[in-house]
């Protein structure tokens, strides 16, 4: 009765056993809990070190709320008590402060909001009492505030105690370090705490802490954590004699190694050293540091992990030594255990987990990996179900190394066993993914086959990846384009909800682009079509293909053009209204193919339910559709109805979309070069202007071709470049000639940003608002820019800081303000860095600043400007250029350009009325420079004249250069 | 390690102990939702699964979860086994530790963590010195405080 409501956690297995301490416990749990839950609530009997009882009493308030109101009641009066308590006048000794300190920890653990006591929690921490000091540097661990002034205590009191020498104060400073592990604690600690770690005289408890703080502080901040001589003597720790500081170096080694891999090199040969000891000692060698009769555990953990930081080591005799301990780690596994306790096996299997990654990382001794595929074969039929999940997911790396492929594909009958028989789904999953890395041509049909099948019944969860798995697959390793198809519809039969756009977008890409299959695909959507209820997403693949290539099945009369139509119309009604915009577009299609089925057509395109839908989408393709196959000749529907040239190469979108899906690390590599189902790429040019024929071809939005690198697939292609060595960005100009003589407008524009400028010019002053709008519905991350100019052109970033991410569709504004010293020709550079996808994406925009923005409009009579221009008459004066028109000569036009270019339209000055003349000043910090131009335009030739005259040769040449590119 | 968690089968958070740094709005949300997560999974299905981008060890003892969340290159046994050297030691030092002890005395078990496990690694796996340490601090502040008393009575 006591055991109502407990279950007996651990296995029977351990039930056998004589109970010994450890294993009492839960059971112990159980009678403790019991008595809780039929309410004989009782204090435990523990009160080790000081037991507070105010604490107790509040704590046993708390667990005998009956709601939650009361619960908050009693805790806001817990609160306004403390916090009288705090204000009041009378001194708070010790014991009170750390007895509120922790009552307030304890309300901030229950998940309410605490906004004080952190002053008296440094008290505490100065406090000389041990218990005081603890409990302070417990409230300030978790309870992080980055209050400024408390920091500077908080860091006054660290600073002390790790002064202190007492080994005891110095591991508590050292462990707050680490729990917060803020910049603020890294800028003052972190150069102090290496010398700590080296120091001879050190505790060896005290290094532990400062190895594992350094840690902490080099993951979070790891440019304030100096390298230096103390680096090379932190190797040597990995020989220290106490086996726990040897546990924390090698942490410490590992993450220093990943980041700096030449400067700790010399840990190869210690870290052998050491594994080689640990393994060949008998059990009882290493005292306490013995885990269930298995040596250090996690020290051997930790030094396999130091040593996948390297290649396997070059010299001989440690390469030999290495791997006489991996062979030993693996025979030890065929050893029969030395005890039945799960520890004892998890924590003999866990190194052996690692060796196995050590050796798969190496991926250079035949033999141990294929002892590690079988091993890891054993465990696959294991009865731990741990075992087998990590055998799985632990196999999916072995596959991809070309010494144990095979070896792995021995496995499938178990695996697909797994897959159907496995309870757990997390199993499961790891069975998809090892059967989708053993894949191959030799037995892709087998492995697709199975996994559509477990299709039919699989979770939700995992539908929607194993669905891209399936497409994926069929599409890499078809031999025969029908078996590509046939999996395709299955897919869809099976799993229509689960099939995303990209798995149908990619089989209409692959039937069009393969000739032998167009027949074989228009009769199997055809028969697919036959059943009465059929997914959506098969009547547009059917929908699609028909429309293309109905013709080549029309000459039987089961599949006749009539019945072809009357099959899919019977669908029309049922579906979407994208669908039923695309099933119109097939019509329009059959129009052209099947002139007998013509009239029948139009009366439906005629019909009030199309002419007068409500969707204006559809509406107008009915109209549209019906007119064209009223006035044009056949010739002429035969043109614009054309069948579809061939896509372009490019990747799957499919593999795109399951790199999003599973982030890029966690796929298995895949052969790109066998990605060559499309046809050739030479029609993408023709491809683009046949879509444009038509007015709106809704097959090229459908496909969505000319907005092909999508997110998905650009993210693909960055995936798939190094990323270590980032090709140069070019810089982004595509838009900065037409704000010479505008000042707003979008600068630049991809599938993932936009940015919109509007900019103020006064005198030598600029101010440039720029826009950066996210297009996604994904956030981007880390998200910052930066302005790069010449030496003439100040600029500067007023508001630096720019949020670090940008919500999907949100707009982020920034304000560049600019300068110009001098003239100048080179425009500032906006550099944007941001990540999306977990892509970093990296953009330059050449920000349009142009000489002419810092014109100052000057008004003049016919007289002046004309004495003005005589007095630059120096040829290096002036310059000259005739051009032909780029666009329509009109005179509004110009006049409005040239205003925009930033001088004065002068009116009247030009004895002949067909030129536009023009004055202004440059400002610029150092002089200014008076402009005088005129553009003299021949509508016969479409020719231009442009002169300008400065007092700077430099000036008049840009300025022309600038304003010529513009008519 | 990124974060180790303690929770009943209620879904009453015990302990908590973050080794990245997150919001507490955050700290919430990922709470929450493992919570719901682990104790949505039967008794017998196995210890590991892949949350987010992060591999979750969790085991059961009576009626308290221990749920670590681990990173793609991390050991999921030894994490296990550290849970289980972390119950071990909280046994031993409480005396066949239950679920109140932890609650009557949280703040003994987030200092014992902090003697076992420092910045998400293993700090020092012997249970001789880890319980030393603790025992060490305990005797440190009961001496004090008798010295305290005496001084009073004299």
């Amino acid at each position: 009765m006591q055991h109502y409501g407990c279950r007996q956690p651990l296995n029977s297995k351990e039930e056998e056993n004589p109970p010994t301490c450890m294993e009492r416990s839960p059971t112990q749990l159980c009678c403790r809990l019991a008595r809780d839950v039929t309410g004989i609530s009782k204090m435990p009997a523990v009160s080790k070190g000081d037991g507070m009882r105010g604490l107790a009493v509040f704590i046993s308030d708390i667990r005998n709320c009956k709601s939650k109101e009361a619960e908050v009641k009693r805790i806001n009066k817990e609160l306004a008590n403390i916090r009288s308590k705090f204000k009041g006048d009378k001194a708070l000794d010790g014991y009170s402060k750390k007895k509120y300190v922790c009552k307030l920890l304890f309300i901030f653990l229950l998940g309410h909001d605490i906004d004080f006591g952190h002053m008296e929690a440094v008290n505490l921490l100065s406090s000389n009492k041990y218990t005081e000091k603890q409990i302070g540097y417990l409230f300030i661990s978790v309870l992080v505030n980055s209050n400024s002034d408390l920091i500077s205590l908080i860091n006054n009191g660290i600073k002390n105690d790790l002064a202190s020498r007492n080994p005891t104060f110095m591991n508590l400073a050292l462990h707050c370090i680490a729990n917060v592990g803020s910049r603020e604690m890294a800028e003052a600690f972190a150069s102090q705490i290496p010398s700590i770690l080296v120091a001879g005289d050190t505790m060896d408890s005290v290094k532990q802490s400062a190895a594992l703080c350094l840690l902490r502080l080099n993951r979070t901040s790891p440019d304030l954590v100096p390298m230096g001589e103390w680096t090379a003597r932190v190797v040597h720790l990995l020989n220290d004699q106490h086996l726990g500081v040897v546990t924390a170096a090698a942490s410490l080694i590992t993450t220093l190694a990943q980041k700096s891999p030449e400067d700790f090199k010399t840990s190869i040969s210690l870290a052998v050293a050491r594994l080689s000891r640990i393994v060949t000692s008998a059990s009882i060698d290493l005292q306490d540091y013995t885990y269930y009769f298995v040596a250090a555990p996690w020290l051997s953990v930790k030094l396999l992990r130091l040593l996948q930081c390297y290649p396997p080591p070059e010299d001989a005799a440690l390469r030999s030594r290495l791997t006489e301990c991996l062979e030993t780690i693996l025979n030890k596994a065929q050893e029969p255990p030395k005890s039945k306790k799960v520890q004892h096996s998890n924590a003999k299997n866990a190194v052996l987990f690692e060796a196995i990654a050590l050796i798969i990382h190496h991926d250079s001794e035949p033999t141990l990996l294929v002892r590690a595929c079988n091993q890891l074969g054993q465990f696959l039929q294991h009865r731990e179900t741990n075992l087998r999940y990590l055998a799985l997911e632990s196999m999916c790396t072995l596959a991809s190394s070309e010494f144990s492929h095979e070896a792995v594909k021995t496995h499938i009958d178990t695996v697909i066993n797994a897959l159907k028989t496995e309870r757990d789904v997390s199993v499961r999953q790891r069975a998809v993914d090892l059967l989708y890395a053993m894949c191959d041509r030799s037995n892709a049909k087998q492995i697709v086959a199975e996994m559509l099948s477990y299709l039919e019944n699989a979770d939700y969860s995992i539908r929607e990846e194993m669905v891209l798995k399936v497409a994926i697959l069929a599409e890499k390793y078809a031999v025969d384009y029908t078996w590509y198809v046939d999996t395709i519809l299955n897919l869809i039969r099976i799993a229509g909800d689960y099939v995303s756009e990209e798995v149908w977008y990619r089989v209409i890409q692959i039937v069009i682009n393969q000739d032998d299959v167009q027949g074989y695909a228009a009769k199997t959507v055809f028969e697919a079509l036959q059943a009465p209820a059929c997914h959506e997403n098969l009547v547009k693949v059917g929908g699609y293909i028909l429309g293309e290539f109905g013709n080549l099945i029309a000459g039987d009369s089961r599949s006749s053009p009539l019945v072809q139509f009357n099959l899919l119309h019977s669908k029309f009604h049922l579906c979407s209204v994208p669908t039923r915009a695309l099933l119109l577009s097939a019509y329009i299609k059959f129009i052209n193919l099947f002139p007998e089925v013509k009239a029948t057509i139009q009366d439906v395109l005629r019909s009030d339910s199309q002419l007068r839908n409500a969707d204006v989408e559809l509406q107008q393709r009915a109209i549209e559709y019906l007119r064209l196959s009223c006035i044009a000749s056949t010739d002429i529907l035969a043109t614009v109805l054309e069948e579809m040239p061939p896509f372009p190469e490019r990747e799957s979108s499919i593999l795109a979309k399951l790199k999003k899906k599973k982030g890029p690390g966690n796929l298995p590599d895949i052969d790109d070069t066998r990605w060559n189902v499309n046809g050739s790429a030479e029609h993408s040019e023709d491809t683009e202007s046949t879509n444009k024929v038509t007015p709106h071809h809704p097959f090229t939005d459908l496909l969505n071709l000319n907005s092909t690198p999508s997110a998905g697939a650009s993210l693909l292609v960055d995936v798939l470049s190094d990323i270590s060595t980032p090709a140069p960005i070019t810089v982004s100009e595509d838009n900065f000639s037409r704000f010479v003589c505008k000042n707003n407008g979008v600068i630049y524009e991809d599938q993932l940003l936009q940015i919109g400028l509007k900019a103020e010019y006064r005198q030598n002053l600029g101010r440039i608002y720029v826009f950066y709008g996210n297009k996604t519905s994904t956030q981007f991350l880390s998200f910052s820019s930066s302005v790069t100019s010449s030496d003439t052109l100040k600029t500067h970033i007023l508001s630096t800081a720019v949020d670090p991410t940008v919500d999907g569709g949100a707009q982020l504004q920034q304000v560049v303000n600019i300068e110009c010293l001098s003239d100048f020709t080179d425009a500032p550079v906006l550099d944007i860095q941001f990540r999306y996808g977990g892509t970093l994406q990296k953009i330059a925009v050449k920000l349009p600043v142009m000489l002419n923005k810092f014109f100052q409009p000057t008004e003049m009579t016919s007289q002046d400007f004309f004495q003005r221009w005589k007095q630059l008459g120096v040829p290096q004066q002036e310059v000259q250029t005739i051009f032909k028109a780029q666009h329509p000569m009109d005179t509004d036009v110009t006049n409005a350009k040239i205003l925009g270019f930033g001088v004065a339209l002068l009116i009247g000055v030009d004895p002949n009325p067909a030129n536009f003349v023009g004055a202004g000043v440059i400002h610029t910090k150092n002089t200014q420079v008076g402009c005088l131009l005129r553009l003299e335009p021949n509508t016969q030739a479409q020719m231009y004249r442009l002169t300008l005259r400065t007092s700077r040769e430099s000036v008049s040449q840009r300025l022309c250069d600038l304003l010529s590119d513009q008519f | 390690m990124q974060f180790m968690l303690l929770f009943s089968r209620q879904g009453k958070l015990r302990l908590q102990k973050w080794y990245v740094p997150l919001s507490d709005k955050e700290k919430k949300k990922i709470t929450r939702e493992l919570v719901q997560t682990v104790l949505a999974r039967k008794p017998k299905m196995c210890s590991f699964l892949e949350w987010r981008d992060l591999k979750v060890v969790y085991k059961r003892y009576a009626s308290l979860y221990f749920c670590c969340a681990i990173e793609d290159q991390d050991n999921e046994l030894i994490t296990l086994e550290i849970i289980h050297r972390y119950v071990e030691l909280l046994d031993k030092y409480f005396g066949s530790v239950c679920e109140l002890d932890i609650i009557f005395n949280f703040e003994k078990a987030y200092f014992i963590l902090d003697e076992f496990l420092l910045g998400g690694e293993a700090q020092e796996t012997s249970k001789k010195n880890v319980l030393k340490a603790i025992e060490q601090a305990d005797l440190l502040q009961e001496t004090k405080e008798q010295k305290v008393k005496l001084s009073i009575l004299h």
